[in-house]
């Protein structure tokens, strides 16, 4: 069939009470100060991977507390941890932590069983 | 013959705990690698050998670097230790002199009092009765204050003391029973025969003027021996195996041998040979400023030993290293602690404590199976040649001034110099190996290895001490690898650069991964001392306090650093000074949201005070070189 340039986009509504949202419970319980971001993209501005890829911490931070957890954890790995996201956060968010915690999650769920 | 029953618990425990130490010896030297043991032979057979026993005799006896730090501590270490080996040896010598016949069993000379009642009366013997006397009232002193630490702990200058778990509360009561049960038993005995010195003798005529002293000093010899046994059966699972490990621990180390980063037969003795004596709870700035008070090394080599899971324990910390410098034992203590992030999340193997007698090694999980690159995405760079490379690193970045002075200065020395992470580089992989990825972080180090090996430069100038850290510990690099404070230095020394006295009165504040971590003191100081009236502070060189940003830390949020931070800049600015200089982005920049003083890194104040000459700046860097343009100049 021809393709004409347009296509029927999927629904994207966030369903919460079918998303896996454990991952980000897993955080907060961990890591209180997860709650504390304003997803101002100031991580994501200074972002050593971040300036090389696509990679960005604030989306990140997003997904997992949508519970879209799919594709984030192939994210995460490309984080280097140098830690600039922590200076430049305004709301003192530990975020080192929380892709340490978030790479854990990830690795004790058995539905993201590598 | 003179044997009675009431010696019985004390000959089991004591041959019992003789024979574990040397198994227990047997199997950690056996546990070495084939280097290491090699290393032990030579060093137990050379001259490593008459310096161990002397470390034993100032360390493990006198306790003379608690001494130092804390003498009212170091008195009650040294009372009960040293006092004890006094009262074996004098004891062993009295037995063996005025016993009946020489060479006795241990416990002829332990409990020589019950077998000689009658001796001590005149002469030479009470002399010696005087002199036993006093070493027992020796170490009934530090019991006592012993005792009064346990429930208040200030008064031997102690800020917190260390919480004990259910079997070293039994070994600690029966270590507390055994000298009171040894001066009552012995003044029973004196006071019925009417012998004994000013301690015994005393005590024991005023017992016996009310009580039955013939008939109580036999319980008492029954306690005396029990709590012996008690506390040699028990001295495996508590904390007190310190004792006997501590003396292996010396041999080792005096013959070269190092904790690496695996868990080994090394680092398990240098986890029994900390006595929990606190000293370490006591420096820690997470302690003293951020009131976190169960992550020290003192509680993570408890843990370890406990076999309890101790990944929250391990990376919770700064990893400044000052527990490093102030441990008595001489502990690696932030090694150990690398190893223990490196091991991950292991699952509590067993709790059981008669298990803890044969423990097995701790198991750590061996290589990740995830062996994919993950940062395959760092681009290919073909960097042009130069004979200096700068590498600014992650947190320079965030603290431009330094970066731009840095340049001025770079430029100023008319040195063919490239910035190779100018546009923002790899992260130097030290942030990862902190979180105990190792794997991820060599990805890392190859990377920047390649980048740093197809420059063909010799120098390689950092403005991180964290950069600089892993730079020189785990990159095989053959360039010359510089802290930009060591690198200025030379400029100043071979005149390259030509710089103002800035009239400023500034303290240095020493980066922990520079100053303890990579023992580079005296080059910041000596830039300083070029530049401006540097003062001293009470934190100078391996005592300097940490700025609390350290990234070693995963656990502490933002209120809690800003809590040591505050802490530490307003000790640094007691003097109140016109500068805070350091010599680190990551220092800088948590010092100064922390204080009203003006924080500096070297660079900017050696830019500050940049005399650039006109030859020089109109000068094409890549024709001349650096010793021509000051013949020019």
């Amino acid at each position: 069939m021809e393709k004409f340039g347009f296509f029927i986009s999927k629904g994207r509504q966030i369903n919460y009470d079918s998303n896996d949202r454990s991952i980000a419970e897993y955080i907060y319980e961990r890591e209180p100060s997860f709650r504390r971001c304003i997803e101002c993209g100031g991580c994501s501005a200074t972002c050593t991977t971040g300036s090389m890829t696509k990679f960005s911490l604030r989306e990140l931070h997003i997904l997992i507390k949508r519970g879209e957890n799919d594709k984030v954890m192939e994210s995460l790995k490309k984080c280097m941890l140098c830690g600039k996201c922590i200076l430049v956060c305004p709301r003192g968010v530990n975020t080192r932590n929380i892709v340490v915690l978030a790479k854990q999650a990830f690795q004790k769920s058995a539905a993201y069983a590598i | 013959m003179q044997f009675d029953p009431f010696v019985i618990p004390f000959n089991i425990g004591l041959n019992f705990i003789l024979l574990y130490t040397v198994i227990r010896c047997v199997v950690w030297f056996r546990g070495l690698s084939r280097a290491d043991k090699l290393r032990m032979q030579r060093g137990f057979f050379g001259t490593p050998f008459a310096q161990s026993l002397r470390e034993i005799f100032l360390e493990s006896l006198l306790h003379r670097k608690i001494l130092k730090t804390n003498f009212r501590l170091g008195y009650m270490h040294m009372s009960l230790a040293f006092g004890w080996f006094l009262l074996i040896f004098f004891g062993t010598i009295e037995a063996d002199v005025f016993g009946t016949r020489h060479l006795n069993a241990p416990y002829r000379a332990i409990f020589f009092r019950f077998f000689n009642p009658e001796h001590g009366r005149m002469g030479f013997e009470s002399v010696y009765g005087f002199l036993m006397d006093l070493i027992l009232a020796f170490v009934l002193s530090g019991l006592f204050l012993a005792i009064i630490k346990r429930f208040y702990s200030r008064i031997v200058g102690m800020k917190k003391t260390t919480r004990l778990k259910p079997s070293d509360k039994v070994a600690l009561t029966a270590l507390w029973l055994i000298f009171p049960s040894r001066l009552l038993a012995e003044s029973f005995t004196c006071g019925a025969y009417g012998t004994g010195s000013f301690l015994t003798g005393t005590l024991g005529s005023w017992l016996a003027s009310f009580l039955p002293a013939q008939q109580l000093a036999y319980p008492f010899w029954w306690l005396y021996s029990l709590s012996l046994g008690t506390f040699f059966i028990l001295l495996p699972v508590t904390r007190y195996m310190h004792i006997p490990t501590e003396l292996f621990l010396i041999f080792m180390r005096n013959s070269g041998i190092k904790t690496g980063d695996k868990t080994g037969s090394y680092s398990e003795v240098e986890v029994f040979s900390c006595s929990s004596c606190g000293i370490c709870i006591d420096t820690c700035q997470l302690n003293t400023s951020a009131g976190i008070t169960n992550i020290q090394s003192a509680y993570l080599m408890k843990a370890i030993r406990n076999n309890s899971n101790v990944a929250e324990i391990a990376h919770n910390c700064l990893m400044c290293g000052r527990c490093d410098q102030v441990c008595p034992v001489g502990i690696e203590l932030s090694p150990i602690r690398m190893i223990q992030r490196r091991a991950g999340e292991n699952d509590i193997a067993y709790k059981n404590t008669y298990k803890d007698y044969f423990r097995t090694r701790q198991i750590t999980a061996s290589e990740k199976p995830d062996i994919s690159p993950v940062y395959n995405f760092l681009p290919e760079v073909n960097p042009d040649k130069a004979d200096v490379l700068y590498f600014a690193g992650c947190m320079t970045h965030l603290t431009p001034s330094i970066k731009n002075s840095m340049v001025r200065i770079l430029e100023a020395s008319g040195l063919n110099y490239k910035f190779i992470d100018e546009d923002g580089g790899a992260c130097c992989g030290r942030p990862l190996m902190l979180a105990g990825q190792d794997r991820e972080a060599r990805e890392l180090i190859n990377y920047n290895s390649q980048l740093i090996w197809k420059s063909g430069a010799q120098t390689l100038v950092t403005s991180c001490p964290i950069c600089y850290k892993v730079f020189r510990e785990s990159y095989y690099l053959d360039v010359e690898v510089l802290h930009h404070s060591q690198f200025i230095k030379n400029l100043i020394d071979e005149d390259i650069v030509k710089l103002n006295f800035l009239r400023k009165r500034v303290v240095y504040h020493t980066p922990c991964d520079l100053g303890r971590g990579s023992g580079v003191y005296n080059e910041p100081k000596e830039v300083l001392t070029h530049i401006s009236r540097l003062e001293k502070s009470k934190f100078e060189d391996d005592k300097s306090l940490c700025c609390g940003g350290s990234l070693a830390n995963m656990k502490i949020g933002s209120q809690k650093r800003s809590l040591i931070a505050r802490d530490a800049a307003a000790e640094l600015t007691r003097t109140s000074p016109d500068i805070l200089a350091t010599a680190c982005p990551l220092c800088k920049k948590t010092f100064s949201s922390a204080t009203t003083t003006r924080v500096a890194d070297i660079a900017e104040l050696v830019a500050e005070a940049l005399i650039v000459s006109s030859v020089k700046r109109s000068t094409n860097k890549k024709i001349f070189s650096a010793k021509e343009l000051a013949a020019i100049s």
